[in-house]
């Protein structure tokens, strides 16, 4: 009986705590990348689903299922967690819903900041900052008598002075993977040269020039002082080369740093890892990374009650000055009440130093997808680098046709 | 068999293969000829967390009155076909007119996406189909042979490549051939050169590829021979024994005779399989070094956020015309047999 009564107690008080969201049907069904702060992000808002049916799929392969599930109707999901980069297939084919009514009637908390608007219609409600930026180790740096590198030419000499001390044979690791991981690598030395990835007002390729040559030599001395099977490692596989103890200087998202400092693998290793700002290329004063959102984005083909409940439940989350208070380690949250600690340094470094944010152009995912497979000859010594890039335009332009942008 | 026996025999399977294989098939070549509307964008003004800025959009109820005027997008005949990014024709007559030697004009032509994976296709299909039935056919003998207690421990011991998942098989490999690998750092050791890499090196990508390749699909021509090798007959083989046939010669003149169409099955079906090269590039991470026409189809549907459909139909046609070729010798070498044995 006593049992019985404590766990009513339990239950009574339990619900109450959530009671805010109060949310009495509708079903929720969310898609997200998979890395911890957005784990984080989707169970808060699981704690107000109240009787709402509550579903997530957390994938890496996320791009690959998003505008398939969501161009079925009903859509597989009520929500999509998306970046700058993969709003942009959801907005050209029109599978999202504007948010304006719901943030208006639900959005208490969220701050305007936060709102991605576009054409005036608010599309996604952004919840957290990422960007890719410079991992040192102290000890190795220290030991050797080197500066924390600014640029990427001060990164390849400290790479060089290490790996010629005999300390380590591939000083340098960044996520060079053929596909996705190494187009992004260009985009960000590309934008840190100064380049603009078309030509004002249109949807011609500008790579082929002295900016994307330089970017390609950088981006292959690089791998040169990288671990010789750079072309098959992403950021998970880099994480584990900085843990193995293997790399003394990496260029890896600002969202990994969290497991990147827990408390699993080597103290040491851990203790001495530290962050800094994305370094600067070429002489140029912005930096050579790329500035990115994470926020949610609606369904069209969905009920109004699903987007209603998912929306409440979202928002919950994004407004939640509790979780970015326990998980201020896992991200740079966008949210009220945020305080940045030493893990955040790397974005607001990037903000200070006036990153850019990743191009959110209709084309620019076609444009990723050619760097992606095209660069990996240059890089394998094969190609030289203006042959290199003219292949890229030369795939782009034959996408970009047959995708109607050309 | 009767022929109306047959018909309502092989009426179920029929059907099933048309409304699932053909009327896909058909559905694919339709879609090999059109190609997106063109896009009509406007400018706009876009805010983020990092700012305000003016650029361009899809204008979506402009695109969705085109889109549903015409679904299946705008009619491209064969453009699809001939474009850079498959067969590339005016790039061909382009690289023709220009480059000075022969060999030039192969360099510039096997850097075209299509005819890079065309290669390593067609690099994989002639490596690994004869090895598999060579090596299949040599397990089979040797099984054979053995004695019969221990023989079935051994044939599960030699499907196993068969039986782990491909993409498991490819990854296992994988982590071993990495640079800090049991193989890959052996073979580091060996050479005495730290940067060499299996990953990293084209050439021995596909070595790799290739090995693994043989490796996984030999047990398959195994369990085909080995069940075949059961039906030769003992009175012609005791009879050449006698003769003083050499274990050699028995195979050259009755076994393999005897067993001659399992082998054109196999290579047949074994032929199919290797064309549509896949899991193993996944598996390896091998986007950089090897690329395969299924490959490519896969990229087009989804390692880009913009699906290209009109692509991926084209070069899936482009790959059924591929195995069709690659496979009439052998179809009309059966047919030919088939019309005489009757």
């Amino acid at each position: 009986m006593r049992k019985i009564l404590v766990t009513l107690l339990f239950l009574l008080f339990g619900t109450s705590a959530f009671a805010d969201c109060n949310i009495k049907s509708g079903s929720i069904n969310i898609l997200a990348n998979d890395f911890p702060a957005l784990r984080t992000f989707v169970e808060t808002s699981k704690q107000c689903k109240g009787s709402a049916d509550f579903k997530v799929t957390h994938s890496s392969e996320h791009n690959k299922i998003a505008v398939p599930a969501l161009t079925a109707n009903p859509s597989e999901f009520s929500a999509r967690i998306a970046a700058n980069s993969s709003i942009v297939p959801l907005m050209n084919q029109d599978l999202i819903r504007p948010l304006d009514n719901l943030v208006k009637k639900y959005g208490k908390g969220i701050q305007d900041s936060q709102l991605i608007t576009i054409d005036g219609k608010v599309m996604a409600v952004a919840f957290m900052a990422n960007t890719q930026h410079l991992y040192y180790r102290e000890d190795v740096l220290k030991d050797m008598g080197i500066a924390v590198p600014k640029t990427y030419e001060e990164v390849v000499a400290a790479s060089e002075k290490i790996r010629a001390s005999g300390k380590m044979k591939y000083p340098y690791a960044a996520a060079y993977k053929a596909g996705w991981n190494l187009a992004e690598e260009f985009v960000n030395m590309f934008i840190g040269h100064g380049g603009e990835f078309f030509k004002a007002g249109s949807a011609q390729p500008n790579i082929n020039n002295a900016k994307g040559v330089a970017t390609l030599n950088m981006l292959k001395k690089l791998s040169e002082l990288s671990n010789p099977d750079y072309l098959t490692h992403d950021s998970e596989a880099i994480k584990v080369e900085w843990e193995s103890g293997n790399v003394a200087l990496m260029t890896l998202w600002a969202s990994r740093s969290g497991t990147l400092l827990d408390d699993e693998g080597d103290a040491k290793i851990t203790a001495a890892t530290k962050l800094t700002g994305p370094a600067t290329v070429g002489g140029g004063n912005i930096p050579a990374a790329t500035l990115w959102w994470d926020g949610f984005t609606l369904a069209k083909n969905r009920s109004d009650a699903d987007a209603e409940a998912t929306f409440r439940a979202l928002a919950h989350a994004a407004s939640n000055k509790k979780m970015v208070a326990d998980a201020a380690d896992q991200a740079v949250w966008l949210v009220e009440g945020f305080v940045p600690g030493p893990k955040s340094i790397g974005v607001i470094e990037a903000v200070k130093m006036g990153a850019k944010p990743y191009p959110m152009l209709p084309q620019m995912g076609l444009m990723h997808g050619a760097l992606g497979s095209e660069i990996v000859e240059f890089l394998q010594g094969k190609e030289s680098a203006e042959q290199a890039l003219k292949d890229v335009e030369a795939a782009y332009i034959s996408k970009a046709k047959e995708q109607g942008f050309l | 068999m009767p022929n109306k026996t047959f018909f309502w025999f092989f009426l179920p399977t029929g059907l099933a293969m048309i409304l699932f294989i053909g009327l896909p098939i058909i559905s694919t070549g339709i879609q090999s000829f059109y190609a997106q509307h063109d896009q009509i964008v406007k400018e706009v003004k876009k805010c983020d967390p990092f700012g305000c800025t003016v650029s361009i959009v899809v204008d979506n109820e402009e695109t969705t009155k085109i889109r549903e005027a015409k679904p299946l997008g705008k009619f491209n005949g064969f453009g699809t076909y001939t474009d850079r990014n498959h067969l590339a024709l005016d790039e061909i007559k382009k690289f023709w007119n220009e480059t000075e030697s022969f060999g030039a004009f192969i360099d510039q032509v096997t850097n075209l996406p299509f005819y890079k994976a065309l290669i390593f296709t067609l690099t994989y299909c002639l490596f690994v189909t004869p090895n598999v039935l060579l090596l299949g056919f040599i397990i089979a003998l040797s099984l054979n042979a053995v004695a019969r207690k221990i023989r079935g421990p051994l044939i599960f011991g030699t499907i196993l490549p068969m039986i782990v998942t491909p993409l498991v098989g490819s990854l296992v490999l994988f982590w071993m051939i990495d640079s800090q690998g049991i193989i890959g750092a052996n073979i580091q050791n060996l050479m005495n050169d730290p940067y060499l890499s299996l990953k990293s090196s084209k050439t021995l990508t596909w070595i790799t590829i290739i090995i693994y390749g043989i490796w996984h699909h030999s047990p398959f021509a195994f369990v085909v021979f080995y069940a075949a090798l059961q039906t030769v007959p003992q009175e012609p083989i005791e009879a050449a024994i006698i003769d003083g046939a050499s274990r050699l010669q028995r195979i050259k003149h009755i076994v393999l005779p005897h067993i001659y169409p399992v082998v054109t099955f196999v290579a047949l079906i074994s032929l199919m399989d290797n064309f549509r090269v896949f899991e193993p590039i996944i598996g390896f991470s091998a986007e950089g070094s090897a690329q395969s026409l299924s490959w490519l189809i896969y990229d087009n549907l989804v390692n880009e956020e913009v699906i290209l459909f009109g692509s991926a139909a084209a070069t899936s046609m482009m790959t059924i015309i591929g195995i069709a070729i690659l496979l009439a010798p052998v179809l009309i070498r059966t047919w030919k047999e088939f019309k005489t044995a009757r």
